[in-house]
């Protein structure tokens, strides 16, 4: 679909534009790597949540964590490894896309 | 009106006091170091609110300064030379973020061969980065320009950086008679503080600054286009006003004798002084010469240029600074520029003088006028394009 573009005098001043673009802009389409959510052990303590770049951790209307937003998490891994879960009962764990 | 002993450079740093910005952030380097570190003063005696930001390079500084104005701030500095090479990277965003930073720039040579005097090269190097640039002939000149920069910068239609400059030593450390202005009369001068944008706004996210690649980085561009023509009537309107307010007007240039005017120079900064009395002794004489000084060199004054020296004879173009291109300096090639096309275009001929701070004498002047008047005479250049005063 042919988008039309926006000549010089309707942009806004100061080379800005509004915020919350990012959400147009969907980063989860060349990941490598998944984050896997395990609803069981999480704790709720946001530290996912806080730490992702890419709010991509979903939270429900209790505010309790959820889940990932496939398509905005880039798969970096932040999350698991600021997950402080215990080894044996890990709320998050990375797993390889391609298998 | 308090009369005042001080230098360009302390001159600089009251107009900087009495406008009390919100963020300074600077490096020092000669001979502009003094703006700064006076104003350091003002800031740890607690006679400013500023909040002075002291960072490790001229890169940093005009990067703070980018940052501060973008989240809504009246922003200040000052540099010279290869600090103003150093903020280089950053100018040209100050100016696409239409952020009205206005900084106190001291003409010296760049390096290399290293040296700490005055000449334009430094500022004519970023000349085409979007910036207004203002010559001050001497430290009156710059302390008004540096509170009308601000006004100019600011006006809505506008938008834009601004520098003013001096010549480094030769007005940035010379003593001279200023008239201030008083505190309470700058206060209400330069107003209140509108801020466009604010990246720190929560009420209102927005994003300055994005990637914009070949769909809207022209678009982006334009606007400084259009504030750059606007720039020209609000430079001309804020020097009237001045005027009316504190009686010293201003322009874009500055005709002297050049009414009637046969032969001519048109210079900037600190030279213009000189000139000047040579073209009164010229008069005293009965030789009808004058002075064009260039104050805005950005945006070009061309139309102003042309209408001056369109019914002159012969003109000699002062330029600080070489383009290294053959075809003579900054000043002598926007002139030319603007005289093309025109019906009647005096004899043009280019002086490169006074690099690294060569000094430029009363008895150099009245040999350049000499040529002018032999050129209008026989109606013929001599010599185009000259390095005037250098040892063969």
């Amino acid at each position: 679909m042919a988008i039309k573009k926006m000549g010089w005098k309707e942009l806004m001043p100061g080379d800005a534009i509004s915020g919350g673009t990012a959400a147009e802009f969907e980063t989860g389409d060349w990941r490598s790597e998944k984050p896997i959510f395990h609803k069981e052990n999480c704790i709720n303590c946001y530290f996912c949540w806080a730490y992702c770049p890419d709010s991509a951790i979903l939270l429900d209307e209790n505010k309790k964590v959820v889940g990932i937003d496939y398509k905005y998490c880039k798969g970096c891994g932040i999350c698991d490894r600021e997950c402080p879960t215990k080894k044996e009962k890990r709320a998050i764990t990375m797993e390889t896309e391609r298998k | 009106m308090p009369r005042i002993a001080r230098t360009g450079n302390e001159a600089m740093a009251e107009a900087m006091r009495q406008i009390n910005p919100h963020v300074v952030a600077a490096y020092p380097i000669t001979p502009a170091t003094e703006i700064v570190m006076i104003f350091a003063g003002f800031v740890a005696n607690g006679v400013v609110d500023t909040q002075f930001v002291a960072v490790e390079s001229e890169h940093s500084a005009m990067s703070a300064c980018v940052g501060a104005a973008a989240a809504g701030c009246r922003v200040m500095t000052g540099t010279s030379s290869q600090g103003l090479q150093l903020m280089s990277e950053i100018l040209p965003i100050a100016s696409a973020l239409a952020l009205p930073i206005v900084l106190c720039e001291v003409n010296r040579a760049l390096s290399g061969p290293i040296n700490i005097h005055c000449d334009h090269s430094d500022t004519m190097a970023v000349r085409d980065f979007g910036w207004i640039q203002i010559f001050a002939e001497n430290a009156q000149e710059a302390y008004d320009s540096v509170l009308q920069a601000v006004v100019i910068a600011e006006n809505m239609q506008v938008r834009l950086p601004a520098m003013v400059t001096t010549d480094g030593f030769i007005i940035s450390h010379c003593m001279e008679r200023v008239e201030a202005l008083e505190d309470a009369e700058v206060k209400k001068y330069v107003g209140e503080f509108k801020a466009v944008n604010s990246v720190l706004d929560v009420g209102k996210p927005l994003t300055m600054g994005c990637l914009d690649l070949q769909d809207y980085y022209f678009e982006h561009k334009m606007p400084i286009v259009e504030s750059m023509k606007k720039a020209k009537d609000v430079i001309l309107e804020v020097g009237l006003d001045f005027g009316k307010q504190f009686g010293r007007e201003y322009g874009l240039v500055e005709n002297y004798k050049m009414d009637d005017a046969e032969i001519a120079m048109v210079a900037m900064g600190s030279t213009c002084g000189t000139a000047r009395v040579v073209v009164d002794e010229l008069r005293g004489k009965g030789v009808k010469a004058g002075l064009l000084k260039v104050r805005a060199f950005r945006p070009f004054p061309a139309e102003e240029i042309k209408q001056s020296l369109s019914k002159l004879k012969s003109v000699a173009i002062m330029d600080r600074s070489d383009m290294f291109k053959n075809q003579g300096g900054q000043v002598f090639t926007e002139i030319r520029s603007a005289m093309y096309g025109g019906a009647n275009s005096p004899i043009l001929t280019n002086y490169i003088y006074g690099l690294g701070g060569r000094e430029i004498s009363l008895d150099d002047i009245r040999k350049i006028f000499a040529e002018q008047k032999k050129n209008a005479e026989s109606g013929e250049v001599s010599q185009l394009i000259q390095h005037f005063g250098v040892r063969i």
